[in-house]
């Protein structure tokens, strides 16, 4: 009998393989290469330690006498480096690495807590409603009529010039995630708070009350996961927006310093030197940063398409 | 003592202008084991005196008045904390619609065991062992596959069943059942309906069925209540108010049946609609539907008194009961 079952009932994999979501993602060539382009940057960045020919922190490892030597395919291009030197003779595709490591890593911990404040306040305005609600939203209102980069670079030039630049740039790391994560909240808590809304009035939610379950066991265990889908969504577009801003400021002198540079520092410090003919030092670190962005929202397309009830057919 | 002995619960609806009487004042007793049946038109507040039951009221409603006593406690009274050990535990309550009722994203054993160890100090295994077991009180076959299932994967007689296997999972004394068999096929209704009366004789809970289907209510209850824009009109056992309704209104919802009808004749169905709830007249609210209705009927409000073995809220039923007398001596 169990013999049976078996044959007939996949096993757990088989199961997540022929589902929905996967088959889907099997047939869309986009998804496929977004996914893979993906992986296979997040895995460069988080192997950056073993990948890169040089620590690009480690200013002792330079030789100013490499400086501004162009990418290995160029005539002048040196065999040591691949794409290239910055100005202080560090190898760029080592910086790379790291940079796209810190990028990555910025934008992911700042969208955790911006998931982490934005989901709470969100359940919250939901499930409980009314005043509270009301509160939660204005404040969320309040928050977004200010716009997120105007937020963090008062937020950023305020803390750098109080603490000074050496230990500002100790703590950039935290104080990007901190300020984007807090920054863009509202995104999460209005998600969130809407299909609260529409999901606090099916059934399964009365008879959990009637089963004597209490409110916050009903909102985290029983709603939080049928409003999911919105999330994960809203998720990716945000790792995206969230390393944009990253880099935004780091362009603009306010993120991550020339000596840990994260790829908008790496743009930056590039920036002096395009005219100059040094074009990679800007152009490199840009196209790994507009291929990563792409392809976390043509993620993002393809999982809203997938995940909206009304875009799906059978 | 009666287990659970309702006094003049009152709840209303505050609405932006006004504020709206959904239950009047209405009175009943269930005892140990007993099942009532709860029966009336849409709207004649069956599902809210349900909720009530559990002070599950949610806003723009609240208890205006009135006892829950339930084994001595009041439940209108009760605070959060303590409704919480009632619900699903003491009282538990079964729905309409099985498709809906259940979480979509949890597992059948999850529900259960989450359900269990809410109210029970017991490890995971053990609740698990009990889950099993009252999978298999309700008929579920091989309910150890079934716990890993998601209600997706059921049909809906199924999880209509084990709906109720969770309502009975931790032995409740009281079961509200709020039209459980609407939503399922014909078929399957008769044997949900089995399986819920074998259940509640077998573990001795009493059942309150909430339902519109007299036919139902006369298979499965002892005592029957009918309520009529948020009141009790008649309240008497089954059998009597089935075959001998005193008050004019059952005895139209009676007549109405398609059974009392000869095959190509017109339903004999209660003219009018049931009045809204922010305009019930003055005096009877049955008054404008009802053929024996005089203007003491339209100005004073009957209460309910008692007429041998049954309670009926009628000023008329005096003289119905004479005129049938006589009818029976000529």
């Amino acid at each position: 009998m169990t013999d049976i079952n078996a044959t007939r009932e996949p096993g757990r994999l088989g199961r997540v393989w022929n589902s929905n979501f996967v088959y889907s993602f099997r047939k869309n060539p986009v998804a496929v290469v977004s996914m893979a382009i993906f992986l296979l940057i997040a895995a460069a960045a988080l192997l950056a330690p073993w990948l890169a020919p040089v620590d690009p922190y480690d200013p002792s490892l330079f030789d100013i006498m490499d400086s501004e030597l162009p990418p290995v395919w160029s005539d002048s291009g040196d065999s040591r480096f691949l794409f290239g030197t910055d100005d202080q003779g560090r190898d760029l595709w080592s910086a790379i690495l790291y940079g796209t490591r810190l990028s990555l890593i910025i934008g992911l911990c700042a969208v955790a807590l911006q998931a982490l404040l934005g989901i709470s306040i969100g359940l919250i305005a939901g499930y409980v409603g009314g005043r509270t609600d009301s509160l939660l939203m204005r404040l969320a209102d309040i928050q977004l009529s200010f716009s997120t980069l105007m937020v963090a670079i008062i937020f950023l030039a305020v803390t750098q010039a109080m603490f000074g630049s050496e230990t500002f740039n100790q703590y950039a790391v935290f104080m990007l995630i901190a300020v984007i994560g807090v920054a863009e909240w509202p995104q999460y808590a209005r998600t969130v708070r809407a299909t609260v809304l529409a999901e606090k009035k099916k059934e399964y939610v009365d008879s959990a009350r009637v089963l004597g379950f209490g409110p916050l066991r009903i909102m985290v265990r029983h709603i939080l996961p049928n409003s999911l889908s919105p999330i994960f969504v809203i998720s990716t577009v945000q790792v995206a927006n969230a390393i944009i801003s990253e880099a935004s400021l780091s362009f603009l002198g306010l993120g991550m310093p020339p000596s840990q540079p994260s790829l908008g520092s790496l743009i930056s410090s590039g920036f002096d030197y395009i005219f100059s003919g040094s074009w990679w030092i800007t152009a490199i670190p840009g196209v790994v940063l507009v291929v990563l962005v792409l392809v976390i929202n043509l993620l993002g397309d393809w999982m809203r398409d997938v995940l909206n009830p009304k875009l799906y057919k059978g | 003592m009666s287990l659970l002995s309702v006094r003049d619960l009152t709840v209303k609806f505050a609405m932006r202008d006004q504020t709206v009487t959904a239950l009047n004042q209405i009175s009943f007793d269930v005892g140990r084991g007993e099942r009532i049946g709860i029966v009336g038109e849409s709207g004649a507040g069956k599902s809210i005196t349900g909720f009530s039951l559990l002070n599950l009221i949610s806003k723009p409603g609240f208890i205006a008045g009135g006892e829950i006593l339930f084994d001595g406690q009041d439940i209108a009274k009760m605070k959060e904390a303590e409704l919480r050990k009632i619900r699903g535990n003491r009282m538990a309550m079964i729905f309409q619609d099985p498709m809906v009722t259940l979480n979509p994203v949890l597992t059948i054993g999850q529900q259960m065991v989450e359900t269990l160890m809410a109210h029970r100090k017991l490890s995971r295994a053990e609740a698990e062992q009990i889950a099993v077991l009252k999978l298999r009180e309700v008929y579920i076959p091989s309910p150890e596959e079934r716990l890993h299932q998601y209600p997706h994967e059921l049909s809906g007689g199924m999880r209509q069943r084990i709906i109720i296997a969770i309502a009975l999972l931790l032995d409740p004394q009281l079961i509200i059942a709020d039209e459980p068999t609407t939503a399922l096929d014909v078929t399957i209704q008769a044997d949900i309906m089995e399986l819920l009366l074998e259940l509640c004789q077998s573990n001795k809970v009493g059942l309150i069925l909430i339902t519109h289907d007299l036919g139902v209510v006369s298979q499965m209850t002892e005592r029957t209540l009918v309520m009529y824009a948020g009141r009790i009109i008649e309240n008497g056992p089954t059998r009597e108010i089935i075959n001998d309704p005193q008050h004019p209104y059952t005895q139209g919802l009676i007549n109405a049946l398609p059974q009392q009808t000869l095959p190509g004749h017109k339903l004999k169905q209660i003219p009018g609609n049931m009045p809204a709830l922010t305009d019930i007249p003055p005096g009877c609210p049955f008054s404008p539907r009802c053929s024996y209705a005089t203007d003491r009927c339209r100005s004073e409000r009957p209460r309910i008194s008692r007429y041998g073995t049954v309670e009926v809220a009628c000023h008329e039923v005096e003289r119905l009961l004479k005129d049938e007398k006589k009818e029976m001596t000529a």
